[in-house]
């Protein structure tokens, strides 16, 4: 076995004084999707937000792609280019449109030029629906449009690692469709390494090769494939999986 | 007509004096508002970072600014200077660094509180496409910055045309300098004469103040309904 794309090793999470994340352990291989479930406050945004740098962890150690993370701002500003991240309240930047907002971390941050990246993003719009949108203003698209947009944004800097935080949760329900097979595809079509918070359960059992079930900050359950939907083991994760009306 | 002293405006080369003086005024004040706008801007974009002792030295600039009276900054900078630092500036520079120190003390406050109202989902989705600390300000904060901040600019561009009032204080020859002047040159002849001097004053000033108050409504207008 080749060595895991993301490695997170002990990881211990504060605010202040607060302890959120206790010795969280996983391993991530490429091409595989892993499924962070658990009620919320949890801690699962806090782990996904330790994973790009938005949050400092205080212990344990991350690796990824090899690299080991120092949470130096330089060295997280490089790895954001290979770990996309997509919001629950897809924040596209609303003074740019569509294009703008896709083509800013291509053009600015990784230097390429117009012409390469154009192709691209074309083809990324066309796989999502929203080729007729380019000039379009966030503020014209609706809640679907633009958190497809937004996981369009992310890809398009090629990243080998995508974080998607309930990416549907402030969707309307007929939206919600749309979205996720968008993810779905990227997983099948693709291959895209993925790590997925999500409290849609029929999707998460469709597309998880692995499942973290966090709750209050500590793993409780570390299953591969379809496992978990249908042996939970804790008592934790057997109510979890109720509530959720699954 | 002599009576109603209204040829005190005309008389001589009462007129172009007073334009000269206007010009000066008007000079002071904008390259005052150039200057501490470009300075402002910068120190404003400081005082959001995460650094206590900057943001500290930063407030307490902008502290003394509000606190002192101008026309109290006016004679530190006009005695003070030449006093204590052998600095010679004429008093049209004196006038001109005071207003663009204030000018920026404001901005710096005016550009925080719009930098710090851009959603911080903003500043976190902007980091995790990878962008550097000044492409971040560039490309997603200041553009979303800039729309707020312009309203109170304008309306901080109005308060330093008024203020250049004081400037005859320290004796620069602006546009309420000379019409003293002409006024008790006339004083005997035309005692009416400070009516008219003033009220062309007036003029001037509102001539400049109104579009940019105008201007500062219908800014803040199209903010507003921007937001909605
Ligand atoms: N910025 C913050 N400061 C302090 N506590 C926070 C902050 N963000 C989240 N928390 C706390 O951390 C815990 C985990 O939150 P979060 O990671 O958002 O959970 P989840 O995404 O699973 O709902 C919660 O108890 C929450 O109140
Ligand atoms: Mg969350």
């Amino acid at each position: 076995m080749s060595t895991p794309l993301l490695h997170v090793n002990h990881l211990e999470k504060y605010y202040q004084k607060t302890h959120i994340l206790h010795d969280v352990n996983f391993e991530l291989n490429t091409g595989e999707v892993l499924t962070l479930l658990g009620p919320s406050g949890s801690g699962k945004s806090t782990l996904l937000r330790c994973l790009n740098g938005l949050e400092a962890y205080q212990q344990g150690s991350i690796t990824f792609d090899g690299q080991a993370v120092t949470q130096k701002p330089k060295q997280w500003q490089q790895l954001r280019q290979q770990i996309g991240m997509v919001f629950q309240s897809y924040d596209l930047f609303p003074n740019r449109n569509v294009l703008e907002n896709i083509l800013l971390g291509p053009l600015k941050v990784q230097k390429r030029t117009r012409a390469a990246v154009l192709p691209e993003v074309q083809q990324l719009l066309e796989q999502v629906g929203m080729a007729d949108y380019a000039n379009a203003y966030p503020r014209q698209l609706s809640g679907g449009q633009k958190q497809r947009i937004a996981i369009v944004r992310a890809l398009a800097l090629k990243p080998k690692l995508m974080l998607f935080d309930e990416v549907t949760a402030s969707l309307d329900p007929e939206m919600v469709r749309d979205v996720l097979n968008i993810i779905r595809q990227l997983a099948d079509s693709h291959a895209m390494t993925m790590l997925v918070v999500t409290h849609e359960m029929d999707f998460a059992k469709q597309i998880s090769d692995q499942v973290l079930f966090l709750a209050d900050g500590r793993i409780r359950e570390q299953t591969p494939g379809k496992q978990f939907f249908e042996q939970p083991q804790t008592e934790r994760a057997q109510n979890f999986l109720a509530s959720m009306d699954f | 007509m002599a009576h109603s002293g209204i040829d005190v405006l005309t008389a001589g080369s009462n007129f172009s004096r007073l334009l000269g003086g206007l010009w000066v005024t008007i000079k002071i004040a904008l390259i005052a508002i150039i200057i501490g706008l470009i300075i402002g801007v910068l120190l404003g974009i400081l005082r959001t970072l995460p650094n206590r002792p900057l943001r500290f030295i930063l407030r307490l600039y902008l502290e003394f600014f509000r606190i002192v009276p101008t026309v109290v900054l006016l004679f530190l900078f006009y005695y003070i200077l030449p006093k204590e630092f052998n600095v010679n500036l004429p008093a049209d520079a004196v006038a001109t660094l005071v207003f663009a120190l204030w000018v920026a003390a404001e901005m710096t406050d005016i550009v925080r509180g719009a930098l710090e109202s851009v959603p911080q989902h903003q500043k976190e989705a902007g980091q995790a496409i990878g962008l550097t600390y000044w492409q971040l300000q560039r490309y997603v904060l200041i553009p979303q910055a800039w729309p707020l901040c312009l309203p109170a600019t304008v309306n901080l561009m109005t308060r330093v045309v008024k203020t250049t009032s004081l400037l005859m204080l320290i004796s620069v020859m602006d546009v309420i300098n000379i019409g003293q002047q002409i006024i008790e040159a006339n004083n005997k002849t035309a005692p009416n004469g400070v009516f008219w001097i003033y009220g062309i004053i007036f003029i001037f000033y509102f001539m400049i103040n109104y579009p940019l108050s105008r201007w500062a409504k219908h800014l803040n207008k199209r903010r507003l309904e921007a937001n909605h």
